[in-house]
């Protein structure tokens, strides 16, 4: 599985919890609980296998390999690996999708600027 | 109706390899492309497991796509209660309460694919009637149903539109959290893949849809019907 290795990746391991809003100005690899909101602006959010997210999510890209529970508004392009499993709406330019992913929600791709 | 409670000596599959696909072309879907043709955006519920084509083909196309694996969704353990008989059933509000929860008259199209012929006989009544009503005055749904000669074993497909009147058909191979179908007699292994429940002849089709204003049946050769239906 997908681990940023960079520094410039801020990483919430698998025991974190966290509950209320998460806001940042860095990329961002999530693979604990959060609950509540998840705002990064201009910057990406990866969802790990061992992610738990129940929460509205703003960001430039997501990628979810874990569970994802709320609405998802993406910049540029989100990303549904295989293990990932959303309930919500997701709204982005681009969208993909891996077989065997579960969505359970409305897509809206915004055309606006897409190629 | 025909119903397959039965045990099967079928072997479960050892590997979840991608399961190759198979070209199918559907009159239904060719006379439900023609709504989607128009420029107008239209609102479409896709009741299969998530196909990625699908999503893709209406997003293109300016629709507005929602998917709702609705199979999958009747799994879930917590589901399973007793009815006054003390037969073990699905519970049909609760499954209400968490699935297809969307205004009324909100879909132009809703296709079902082969959901009926797979859901657990508790739901299938319900599902239809919220389907009644999320579906506009007008809307059409689509659903595909086993003939007398399907066997129990005829495997659940996923479907990818690929054309106004072709679907890609792929067997559903669970991949995510594997877990023991509900009520027992149901799916003995969802690891092994989705059971047909039973066979519905036409008449029982007809009453399944009488709230609908119309129902058109569209015969095939590889004993699948196509059914057809306008709210």
């Amino acid at each position: 599985m997908e681990v940023p290795k960079t520094g410039e990746f801020a990483h919430i391991g698998k025991s974190v919890v966290i509950k209320g809003e998460l806001s940042g100005s860095e990329d961002l690899y999530l693979d604990g609980q959060v609950e509540g909101s998840i705002l990064l602006k201009g910057n990406d959010l990866t969802i790990g296998p061992n992610g738990q997210v129940k929460a509205n999510v703003d960001a430039k890209g997501v990628t979810v390999q874990g569970k994802l529970e709320g609405n998802c508004t993406a910049g540029d392009r989100v990303d549904l690996r295989k293990s990932a499993v959303v309930m919500g709406d997701i709204s982005a330019k681009r969208i993909a999708i891996e077989e065997g992913a579960y969505l359970k929600g409305k897509v809206d791709i915004n055309r606006e600027g897409a190629k | 109706m025909k119903l397959f409670r039965g045990s099967s000596s079928t072997p479960e599959p050892t590997e979840k390899a991608a399961a190759p696909k198979l070209q199918r072309r559907s009159s239904g879907l060719a006379e439900v492309a023609r709504s989607w043709s128009s420029d107008d955006p239209l609102c479409i519920l896709d009741l299969g497991a998530t196909s990625a084509g699908n999503i893709r083909f209406f997003a293109e196309r300016g629709h507005r796509i929602y998917s709702e694996d609705l199979l999958s969704a009747s799994t879930e353990p917590d589901l399973v209660t007793k009815d006054e008989q003390g037969n073990t059933v699905l519970d049909s509000k609760k499954f209400l309460e968490e699935n297809l929860v969307y205004p009324a008259a909100h879909f132009d199209v809703v296709l079902a694919w082969n959901l009926p012929d797979y859901l657990d006989e508790s739901l299938v009544k319900p599902v239809v009637g919220r389907l009644w009503s999320v579906l506009k005055p007008g809307g059409m749904l689509l659903a595909f149903f086993h003939t007398k000669d399907a066997g129990p074993d005829s495997p659940c497909y996923r479907y990818h539109i690929t054309g106004t009147d072709l679907v890609d058909m792929q067997p559903v191979l669970p991949q995510r959290e594997v877990r023991r179908g509900p009520t027992g007699a149901v799916h003995r292994s969802i690891g092994a893949g989705f059971r047909l429940q039973r066979v519905f002849n036409n008449r029982h089709v007809e009453n399944l849809f009488r709230d609908f204003a119309s129902i058109k049946f569209f015969l095939s050769r590889d004993n699948i019907r196509e059914v057809l239906v306008v709210r």
